[in-house]
């Protein structure tokens, strides 16, 4: 079986996002950036599939390739992929950030080349949090789409996939070709060690552009501004827990 | 004009996060239908035609869409698009689900979560786990618009709209296998009106149920918890609130032991009161908390059941 994994370079987790005074967007200059951590499960559940770790049969995953979408810089966030066990990489160079519809269709052309049986993808990257790439492009190619995936299990030309829903959780089978997308509580990734990260430096990345893929990517949405959430004052200090409860219950909170 | 708005219900009855979904639609303006998929909803299809403004209520039945399954609602809501300007969803993980799927065959640009309508094109959502707020203009003819419910108020009740039955799709490729509901009597994280959260002060798993859980049942309240305790392995991963993890709004939040990373915050700071309890003065989360009680949580929680009753 083959796995497509799409990454994306995103701002790192542990970064206070900081908009910008124009109001144009939020301001990535100098911020460390690192692999979206949804991404990063997905690829590290690709690669126990490789592996046979868990609940897998070894060689469930024969190959493993990584795609970004992405500037020049996207190069690094496969290098991490490849370093946690992918075999090979696609960056698709875009200058421009590219809206999910047209990821989507991006990507698909990626798998009408590559012919994955599986796409294995964060659930939503923690930019844009649109939480919206891995349906779309199910429904692109006519795949099943599982999303939220907490438990995925490959056999016989199906995935298995238990799914974080509101209140519980929900297990579906989809016949393979399908798109998983993964929530936090599939598995932890590893941390990539020194002799991988310098293997990875010898596996191949390929580039390509997004215009070699002839799919229209053009923006429908228009960012009008891009502001500070109203903030927070901080409020008072309470000298015991009874000055506290009797300030929450003259809110009506409690 | 017209909005469809597809509705979140358990069959019986809708979800009051369907009637915050109407009060979204209205403020695009139009004529409102809803649409509740599934199987023997009947009774949902009722209830959602006593929301006051509610021109007519679709009802879709099939076994795909018992269990809401995403392809059987891009199934049962395509041939109904045309007569349609916006297509909107609550931003549960049902809504979140389907409603992409819908707009990448409509070929438009999905809109996620949406806080405010600011006019029949132009809405206002958060990015970055809410540190940001991004508007955003729909150049596309048809809209695909998620709703996050907290963000509007519930539409009335007093409606009397007609139910219609229309064809329910399915999903070929997809079978369900099994629900696992979580059988627990305190409210769910993402919709709880009171959340207490606890960090890696507690040091144990045993000192995070201990202290937590008692708490949590006397307030009536859902427990989280900061990454820092889940990473440590104090609290199970569904517990993490954060950037990574859940994203809540409730109207109360009692954090205890949480030091209050970015991290953490971008999951909370959108409650109603927050409530900081740690020992160390200088700790960030005070400069977003309502009420800070300086103390280790060993003395004050204790003192804090007591003085609850």
């Amino acid at each position: 079986m083959k796995v497509l994994v799409p990454v994306k370079r995103v701002i790192d987790y542990n970064v206070k996002a900081r908009v910008k005074a124009d109001q144009s967007g939020v301001d990535l200059a100098n911020v460390k950036m690192s692999m979206n951590p949804f991404d990063e499960i997905a690829v590290e559940e690709a690669v126990r599939l490789k592996e046979g770790k868990g609940h897998h049969a070894a060689n469930t995953a024969e190959e493993i390739v990584a795609v970004s979408v992405g500037v020049t810089q996207a190069q690094e966030t496969i290098r991490n992929a490849l370093a946690i066990g992918a075999d090979r990489g696609i960056l698709v160079q875009s200058d421009t950030d590219l809206e999910p519809l047209a990821v989507a269709k991006v990507l698909k052309a990626v798998v009408d080349e590559e012919k994955p049986d599986l796409v294995l993808m964060g659930k939503q990257a923690i930019d844009g949090d649109n939480n919206a790439v891995g349906q779309m492009l199910a429904a692109l190619l006519d795949w099943p789409q599982a999303t939220f995936a907490s438990k995925v299990e490959i056999k016989d030309g199906k995935a298995q996939v238990t799914r974080e829903i509101d209140g519980g959780l929900q297990t579906i089978e989809v016949a393979l070709p399908a798109v998983i997308t993964v929530d936090l509580r599939l598995n932890t990734p590893r941390y990539a060690s020194l002799p991988n990260i310098m293997k990875a430096k010898k596996k191949e990345i390929a580039t390509k552009a997004v215009a070699d893929y002839g799919t229209d990517t053009a923006p429908r949405l228009k960012v009008i501004k891009v502001t500070e959430p109203p903030k927070r004052e901080a409020g008072e200090k309470v000298a015991d827990a009874a000055e506290l409860v009797a300030k929450l219950k003259s809110k009506g909170v409690i | 004009m017209a909005v469809l708005v597809i509705a979140d219900h358990d069959g019986a009855t809708v979800r009051d996060t369907t009637h915050k979904t109407v009060t979204a639609a209205a403020k695009i303006g139009g004529d409102i239908d809803i649409l509740v998929v599934g199987e023997g909803a009947k009774g949902a299809a009722d209830a959602a035609a006593k929301i006051k403004g509610v021109r007519k209520v679709l009802l879709a039945e099939s076994a795909g869409l018992g269990k809401v399954l995403a392809e059987a609602v891009e199934a049962t809501v395509l041939p109904l698009a045309d007569g349609y300007d916006a297509i909107l969803a609550p931003a549960t993980t049902d809504g979140k689900n389907f409603a992409p799927r819908i707009a990448a065959k409509l070929d438009v640009a999905p809109i996620s979560d949406i806080i405010e309508v600011v006019s029949p094109d132009t809405f206002v959502r958060p990015i970055y786990a809410g540190n940001a707020l991004e508007t955003v203009q729909s150049s596309d003819a048809k809209k695909v618009i998620t709703v996050r419910p907290t963000g509007f108020d519930s539409a009335e009740e007093g409606g009397s709209a007609p139910v219609e039955s229309v064809t329910g799709g399915d999903a070929p490729k997809t079978t369900f296998v099994s629900e696992e509901m979580v059988k627990s009597d305190r409210p769910e994280l993402g919709a709880a009106k009171i959340v207490v959260s606890g960090g890696r002060a507690l040091g144990s798993s045993e000192e995070f149920h201990a202290v937590m859980d008692p708490l949590a049942d006397k307030l009536g309240a859902a427990v989280g918890a900061s990454r820092a305790a889940v990473d440590a392995g104090y609290a199970p991963n569904d517990y993490q609130v954060g950037q990574t993890g859940k994203v809540v709004a409730p109207e109360l939040y009692i954090a205890i032991g949480i030091s209050g990373a970015i991290q953490h915050l971008a999951g909370m700071k959108d409650s109603k009161i927050i409530v900081a309890i740690n020992k160390d003065p200088d700790a960030p989360i005070f400069q977003v908390a309502d009420y800070g009680l300086v103390a280790d949580y060993k003395i004050a929680v204790p003192e804090l059941m007591a003085a609850l009753g």
